[in-house]
């Protein structure tokens, strides 16, 4: 009963934590996007634009949800709730810190440690694609028939070189959960060095770590690859037809499945929550960036401009906050549980902003392009690259 | 618990199966089947059989029936027209399905179908209480005591591939 109560309340916390994210993450990307293109981003709801996410909540749950006439109704109701529902479940084996101990309690920061995590999220990411396919093909329309079938193709091509590439990490761990896989990752080359994966002998993990990210963004259907949506193509691609809360369940999913794919290359290449400078210094960072940041504010906040009068009272508050968040890292008992979630968090945020970094900066692939980059490149770079981490890792032995 | 579970996704898997076989539209059949094979997927979970789980979930939910439904979308084939039902079928129909259930009974209670005390819940284990469904051990298995049919397996489905890109390269 005990393990079912546990269960329930870190499935409840996780899944607000990852909507909360996703809903953010969109802010982080519009205030990004705009920086990059020299413009400011949202900025009129709440401060510098915070509550926009909330704003858009509550936009889209009030508007009409419009069904067109011809639709295949069942299938046109299941796709969106496929597609959240199997971006949330692939989360769950996902861990993001070391072991904790709350109220006495002794548990891990995950939902499920199971013995073929990384296949779990390899068999939902398989699945995952009907979502698309079936929301595109029951809308009836000719536009998103052509999203859902370039997604089915483009998911199908990119899934084969993203599985060959994390393969290497496993021959090196020697082990298929996630945990272990970061574990194996902790330590020090002459102590400067830490041993990720992505550092590790000699350089095809890099190799790896490239393809793998590649294949994620096409997976993810982001920039560059974001064919199956593309807007100047295809309207709005596969959900072109769904408005309201089928819209936001389409739109929550690809975000959520963009941090779960962080969060795996994270463990996978960049050594999960093991932190890149040894132990003693890497307790100091959170402190020091949130230190600084608030500092930064508070500098700031003194000599706002004249038009921006809001920013007189919310960078001195924000700065408290960082101030806090920054002592915080030092409470003895908590260290341990923190710091790992820092330098975890810290590595995915990063993952995620090159996502973001990307879309700014690349234009889009043509359809053509799209498909002999997967087979006649990536694939088999991806098979070379085995190979290499195959022998170095048999001579080893 | 496991029986609960057993019965639940045995019961998923026979009315999906069902299903597939009612239904007039190709891709509600393709969506059955998909169900059909998430069910199996999670009965060999029950019996211990994770890496046979994950396998089924990889290739044949994901990427064969996925093949499947982009065909079906592709050749955007509509719902089949009702036709009256053969005459054979008419009168042996019913019949013949009666007959086979009672076949089906007669042996359960005889204790003629294959015995089946050595299939429990989650304990696919060898001699040892070694755990059998582990991706290690598929592994071992795959790469030491079935190294001939593996390689052959292989080597039929590179034969497989050289026929289609073969084919295919006609066409263009």
């Amino acid at each position: 009963m005990e393990f079912f109560i546990i269960t329930a309340i870190k499935a409840g916390l996780v899944a607000f934590v990852l909507l909360t994210l996703a809903a953010y993450l969109v802010w982080i990307e519009r205030k990004v996007l705009a920086h990059i293109q020299l413009r400011i981003g949202p900025y009129r709801v709440g401060p510098h634009g915070l509550l926009q996410p909330l704003a858009d909540l509550i936009k889209l749950v009030t508007k009409e949800g419009v069904m067109p006439a011809e639709v295949n109704k069942f299938y046109y109701l299941l796709a969106p709730f496929l597609a959240v529902a199997l971006a949330l479940v692939s989360i769950s084996v996902i861990p993001f810190g070391r072991q904790i101990e709350v109220f006495g309690y002794k548990t891990y920061m995950e939902l499920a440690d199971v013995n073929i995590g990384l296949l779990l999220i390899l068999a939902i990411s398989a699945v995952s694609v009907y979502g698309i396919a079936l929301g595109g093909w029951a809308s009836n329309n000719k536009y998103s028939l052509l999203g859902a079938l370039r997604s089915s193709a483009q998911m199908i091509s990119y899934e084969l070189p993203m599985s060959i590439a994390l393969v290497s990490p496993l021959l090196m761990a020697n082990t298929l959960s996630l945990r272990e896989i970061a574990e194996a990752q902790a330590g020090f080359y002459f102590s400067v060095i830490p041993k990720w994966y992505i550092f590790q002998a000699p350089a095809p993990q890099f190799i790896a770590f490239l393809i793998f990210l590649i294949a994620a963004f096409a997976e993810t259907n982001r920039i560059p690859f974001d064919l199956p949506e593309a807007e100047n193509e295809l309207v709005a691609g596969f959900h072109t037809e769904y408005s309201s809360m089928g819209f936001a369940a389409f739109f929550t999913a690809e975000y959520v499945n963009m941090v779960t794919i962080s969060a795996l290359a994270t463990h996978l290449f960049l050594g999960g929550w093991n932190p890149p400078v040894v132990e003693p210094v890497a307790g100091f960072i959170p402190t020091l960036i949130f230190f600084g940041a608030a500092f930064f504010l508070f500098f700031h906040g003194r000599q706002s401009v004249a038009t921006r009068t809001w920013d007189r009272f919310t960078f001195p508050v924000f700065g408290g906050v960082f101030l806090g968040v920054g002592a915080v890292f030092q409470v003895p008992m908590l260290k341990e549980a923190l710091g790992p979630l820092f330098w975890f968090g810290a590595k995915t945020g990063f993952i995620l902003f090159l996502y973001i970094w990307v879309r700014g900066t690349l234009p889009r692939f043509r359809f053509d392009q799209l498909m002999s980059f997967a087979w006649k490149f990536l694939f088999p770079a991806s098979l070379v690259q085995l190979l290499v981490t195959g022998l170095v890792v048999a001579l080893k032995e | 618990m496991d029986a609960i579970l057993f019965l639940l996704f045995a019961a998923i898997a026979v009315a999906c199966g069902i299903n597939l076989v009612v239904q007039t539209h190709p891709i509600s059949s393709a969506i059955s089947l998909i169900g059909v094979m998430g069910a199996l997927a999670v009965l060999y979970l029950l019996l211990g059989a994770e890496f046979m789980a994950a396998a089924q979930m990889i290739v044949y939910a994901g990427a064969i029936m996925v093949l499947f439904v982009f065909v079906i979308m592709l050749l955007n084939a509509g719902a089949e027209k009702k036709r009256n039902t053969a005459t054979f079928a008419k009168i042996f129909g019913v019949p013949a399905l009666v007959g086979f259930l009672g076949l089906v009974s007669f042996l359960i209670q005889k204790e003629m179908l294959p015995r089946t005390d050595h299939v429990k819940f989650g304990g696919f284990v060898d001699k040892d209480g070694k755990a059998l469904g582990t991706a290690e051990a598929v592994g071992n298995a795959l790469f030491t005591q079935y190294l001939l049919p593996f390689e052959v397996t292989s080597i039929l489905i590179l034969i497989a591939i050289l026929g289609a890109v073969v084919l295919a390269r006609k066409e263009i």
